[in-house]
């Protein structure tokens, strides 16, 4: 089992899942992670939701061994389940019941004494940023707010580890955005490591420390996110005529550029590559309306990897 | 520096580090959930209508009886006869209470926070079945202690009277005990079948309804062991086949079916034997239900 300094957070080996009808949901998945923000990626039907159900223990794998916490969640699966919250990705709240309720009776299933459910459910949906309308029933809530009692009943009994299911799933730009805020501030103020899940690569890049990328049930690529983006920082530049020529003179300056539409995209070494830009259009004389550096979007790393979903 | 009242201050996130309770009291905290939401407790106000409706008019009948009783002298039911009595309204309130406790939560896929928690995937339909088991229970004990206080105002024997009613009266709890256990299970497992309530309701009034006139028809078929295990064939008839058995003049009185108990013949056995089974099988199904709703 591969442990990285005995502070592994989830580790999988050879884990395959496949279902009655031969459908197979993961093939031989092996991945260790630390604890942090790990954002989970692939694209519906990857084997996303499989793997969040078998680190449960509410799947048993068909092979291959996994490891949540340090536990088996195979045979210890209430161990696991004690120390890990959950926020499923479809609708999960009964209408007629308050979000203080709800809350307060989820915090009881997982073992707190009444009064300490009572406390910890009203501090947990406040974090999520649920005042007095927890008092309300959760059926006039919106969908934005309904996630956040479902992320707060995740939180209530103080778990180690958060395996969120699409988080984002219906929200709005500005909703994803506070979802996507709320998610980080749990994953670094809280100390509690996170799991997001989602379909949506450039969202949790933007929170995750760690990237898991499946495609139909195999690892993609599991890595540091600033492993990912470091080394591969390009230039655009944009020139308003003669783009030909400079890609020309830029290629013979032996600098790495591709055409990118209207874009120049320019690797970048050192500050030298700046020079040797500047330098190249000037001796053209040519018009420069913009030279900017660009962040590699980790898409497009995947991008060659999984050609039917780029 | 004093601080302004009324100011809330943000300490930030706290762990919890104090005492996280084991399997039995989070099993206890589950039934009595259950137990509340079976009366509509905590719950909205048209949740407690039809539970409440049910619940006014057993103690009315209760009252009515025990009020006869106490001027007249005369003996309207006995104990178990009065959930013999009660069918109809038992049968209306399982349809009203079961798919609340279990359809309800299968529809809106609150499921999953169930089972993602470190509560054992078979406690969950067990509390339920033991909330639901309880509340007929009391459904049919309540109103018999009702007439149980009244008698033993109104006896004319003192301490030796009351003994005599207790006596009388403990029978007739278990007996509600039996019918509690069987519409519990059978309710429950309908209920558990799909997550719309009106279908739900619909399904277990089918059950324990359509199943009487199986019953009428092999009563007269022309062979007496078959009409004798008629009886088999309805939930409500099979209890009141093993109240017969167990209970034997305390089911039945002059006034009463008086021939019920020729009517099973020698096959009290057999009807203690398949209401054990009848139950035993409700469960067992039960619990698959929910291993295969748990991995969803």
């Amino acid at each position: 089992m591969p442990t990285l300094g005995g502070v592994t957070l989830i580790a999988t080996e050879s884990l395959t899942k496949t279902y009655g009808g031969g459908v197979t949901a993961l093939a031989d998945l092996t991945v260790a992670v630390e604890p942090g923000i790990i954002g989970l990626v692939g694209a519906n039907g990857a084997g996303k939701s499989t793997l969040i159900k078998i680190l449960l223990g509410l799947l048993a794998p068909t092979s291959g061994r996994v490891r949540v916490l340090g536990l088996d969640p195979t045979t210890e699966s209430a161990g696991v389940r004690a120390r890990v919250g959950y926020m499923p990705e479809h609708d999960a709240l009964p209408p007629d019941l308050t979000a203080a309720e709800l809350v307060t009776h989820l915090g009881r299933i997982s073992g707190l004494p009444r009064t300490v459910a009572r406390e910890r459910a009203s501090e947990a949906l406040r974090h999520v940023g649920l005042y007095e309308e927890r008092y309300r029933p959760v059926g006039g809530y919106s969908t934005g707010m309904k996630q956040r009692v479902k992320l707060a009943q995740a939180l209530v009994h103080d778990p180690d580890l958060l395996l969120l299911d699409e988080p984002t799933n219906g929200l709005d730009p500005a909703g994803r955005d506070a979802m996507l805020a709320l998610v980080h501030r749990i994953g670094t103020e809280f100390g509690i490591s996170v799991l997001v899940c989602s379909h949506l690569l450039g969202e949790v890049e933007r929170i995750c420390d760690t990237l898991v990328a499946i495609d139909g049930g195999r690892l993609l690529r599991a890595d540091h996110i600033s492993a990912m983006t470091s080394a591969t920082d390009v230039l655009a530049v944009e020139v308003s005529e003669g783009t030909e020529e400079l890609a020309a003179r830029l290629a013979a300056l032996r600098l790495p550029v591709r055409r990118d539409g209207r874009l120049l995209l320019v690797e970048l070494a050192d500050d030298d590559t700046y020079d040797l830009i500047l330098g190249a259009v000037a001796e053209l004389d040519l018009p420069l309306h913009r030279l900017d550096q660009r962040r590699h979007r980790v898409a497009e790393l995947f991008a060659t990897r999984e050609p039917s979903h780029a | 520096m004093p601080e302004p009242t009324g100011v809330i201050h943000d300490i930030g996130y706290q762990r919890y580090t104090g005492p996280r309770l084991g399997r039995r009291q989070v099993f206890g905290a589950l039934y009595l959930h259950g137990l509340r939401t079976a009366f509509g407790l905590g719950r909205s106000a048209k949740a407690k209508i039809f539970p409440w409706l049910v619940v006014g008019i057993v103690t009315v009948v209760a009252a009515g009886a025990t009020a006869v009783r106490s001027q007249i002298g005369e003996v309207v039911m006995t104990y178990a006869q009065f959930a013999d009595n009660m069918s109809w309204l038992v049968i209306f309130f399982v349809a009203v209470v079961a798919p609340e406790l279990v359809s309800r939560d299968l529809r809106s896929g609150v499921l999953p926070l169930y089972f993602s928690r470190p509560l054992p995937r078979s406690d969950y339909p067990l509390a339920k079945l033991l909330a639901m088991a309880t509340a007929l229970w009391l459904l049919l004990g309540a109103p018999q202690l009702v007439m149980f206080l009244g008698a033993a105002f109104t006896t004319g024997d003192g301490m030796r009277g009351v003994w005599n009613e207790l006596l009388d009266l403990l029978p007739g709890l278990l007996y509600a005990g039996l019918w509690a256990v069987v519409f519990a299970s059978i309710g429950l497992l309908v209920a558990s079948l799909t997550g719309k309530r009106a279908f739900a309701a619909g399904g277990i009034v089918a059950v324990f309804l359509m199943t009487t006139p199986i019953v009428a028809t092999l009563s007269v078929m022309p062979s007496r062991a078959v009409n004798e295990l008629a009886f088999l064939a309805s939930p409500s008839t099979l209890v009141q086949g093993v109240g017969v058995w167990s209970l034997g003049d305390l089911l039945i009185t002059e006034n009463g079916a008086g021939q019920t108990e020729s009517l099973i013949g020698d096959f009290g056995p057999v009807y203690a034997v398949a209401a054990v089974l009848l139950v035993a099988a409700c469960v067992t199904l039960l619990l698959a239900r929910y291993r295969k709703v748990a991995a969803r």
